[in-house]
């Protein structure tokens, strides 16, 4: 009768139900709408692409100033308390992009507020997007090491 | 009338003249939305002024202790001693309060088991006549708790399925000597029961074992059988949780539980329509469902016995990201409708 004395067999058939019985996320469903939102995120950065194009920039030119512009969208719609409510539904189709990497940034410095500017915003406002960051980089080093070395041209 | 306490198994505890003369719950909005809206007493907003959910959650503990107080014909100078708990670190939210009521307190960490945790703890104090008045609290807050076991509110993530939602909910129960309609029979005190369960994602798998290990010592202690009980009411395994509990009691019982076991953090909300996957969870969910739901039942005469068994994920953020598996634990408490 003793649950704590159950021998391994009875935990190994736990982990069995376990596994056998954990309700399953809605692959397909979660998929369709990563697809869409995503897409129509992407979407969006080349409409404004192609308005900072109009005004004379070459499309290299024209991507410095579309990626600050999706920054202040997705800032603005987690300061209104919308990106998590997009995210929610569309998963990685809104953290992927660089509106993600905004509400990876501003959901912090929002949180933290209460515990001060210095030790809350300061010291918390890279928690979500610290891990990124700094392996990014990292990553960035290796291969830019690797291309020096290999002396692969672009 | 009468006290006393006889152990009758390893931790539990046959108790006389020892009776919850009122419970006072608050909720929030999506708990009072819920399908249990109506059971309970204060539908709570965050106060104008606060400046934080920390702050918000000492409000909410409070308005739900003043409730309870008053429902009982009690002020604050009547309590001999204040139990309680939360989620937060250091347990700030119940020890700050302890500074405004200014009552003997001793703060209980049990994690979503704290309720059941205190109402063992206050009934042996009475039972043992070392206090007269107890009161026993448990909280927590939807945002206070994601921001410090999860992420920042604003960020975007999706939930997973066996994810449970912590409730905004306090329940403050008070103990005393003098007869009422609700007696405390019997408190089985948990052990930790650890199964190897890893994800923090899902603390339903990793309690279940550690409910059904405290149900079973309950009754084989009292004597009792299941069918002794009109409802047995574990707290937050949720929907999976309590399905994998049935399979366990099943398993070591040959016997089938669905219809006397069923999970506070299951009913809290409208599972579908609330969006909230595995259930609630929450030191305050079985604390408000016990004070609200549970109560009602019993005072109204639609049970007789109940065994109330608050489940606890003893985690901590860093022990998760050390790669510790989850440990469990349950304490149960049966309460009796007198003469209902």
């Amino acid at each position: 009768m003793q649950a704590q004395g159950a021998d391994e067999a009875l935990r190994a058939r736990y982990r069995y139900w376990v596994e056998a019985m954990r309700p399953k996320k809605p692959l397909a469903r979660n998929l369709a709408w990563a697809f869409g939102v995503g897409g129509a995120i992407s979407e969006v950065g080349q409409w404004v692409q192609w308005f900072f194009q109009r005004q004379g920039m070459s499309p290299d030119q024209a991507g410095t100033p579309t990626a600050i512009v999706l920054v202040g969208l997705g800032a603005l719609a987690t300061g209104l308390g919308w990106y998590d409510r997009l995210t929610k539904v569309a998963g990685m189709g809104a953290s992927l992009p660089i509106t993600g990497f905004a509400n990876a940034m501003v959901a912090p410095a929002m949180e933290f507020r209460s515990e001060g500017l210095v030790l809350g915003v300061g010291a918390k406002l890279f928690t979500v997007a610290g891990p990124v960051l700094g392996w990014g980089m990292a990553a960035a080093f290796v291969v830019g090491l690797a291309r020096l070395v290999l002396g692969v041209r672009i | 009338m009468t006290v006393g306490v006889k152990r009758v198994g390893a931790a539990t505890f046959r108790l006389d003249g020892v009776y919850v003369a009122a419970s006072g719950t608050a909720v929030g909005d999506k708990e009072w939305q819920g399908p249990l809206g109506q059971y309970f007493d204060l539908h709570w907003t965050p106060p104008p002024d606060s400046k934080s959910f920390e702050q918000e959650e000492r409000d909410l503990l409070r308005r739900s202790q003043d409730v309870a107080l008053a429902k009982a014909g009690l002020d604050w100078e009547a309590v001999d001693v204040v139990l309680g708990g939360d989620l937060l670190d250091q347990l700030v939210t119940t020890s700050f309060a302890g500074r405004e009521h200014g009552r003997p307190l001793l703060g209980l960490f049990a994690a979503c088991a704290t309720f059941t945790a205190g109402l063992a703890t206050g009934s042996l104090l009475v039972a043992g006549a070392g206090a007269q008045t107890v009161v026993v609290s448990a909280v927590s807050h939807h945002f206070a708790a994601e921001r410090q076991f999860r992420y920042p509110v604003e960020l975007g993530n999706q939930r997973y399925p066996t994810a449970s939602w912590t409730a905004t909910a306090a329940g403050s129960t008070i103990l005393d000597h003098k007869p009422h309609p609700l007696r405390v029979e019997a408190v089985t005190i948990g052990r930790v029961v650890d199964w190897g369960q890893k994800d923090p994602n899902d603390y339903g798998s990793a309690m279940a074992p550690a409910a059904v290990d405290t149900i079973l010592r309950h009754l084989q202690a009292t004597g009792q059988t299941p069918a002794a009980f009109d409802a047995i009411f574990t707290g937050d395994l949720g929907e999976f949780g309590r399905r994998l509990a049935l399979r366990l009691l099943n398993e070591q019982t040959g016997e089938d539980w669905s219809q006397r076991l069923d999970d506070c953090g299951r009913i809290l909300y409208d599972r579908k329509r609330q969006d909230v996957h595995n259930g609630a969870s929450g030191a305050g969910c079985s604390a408000a469902v016990f004070g609200g739901y549970l109560s009602a039942r019993l005072d109204a005469g639609a049970w007789h016995r109940l065994l109330l068994v608050a489940t606890g994920a003893l985690l901590s953020p860093t022990s998760s990201q050390q790669g510790e598996s989850i440990p469990g634990i349950a304490h149960a408490v049966a309460v009796v409708a007198e003469g209902g």
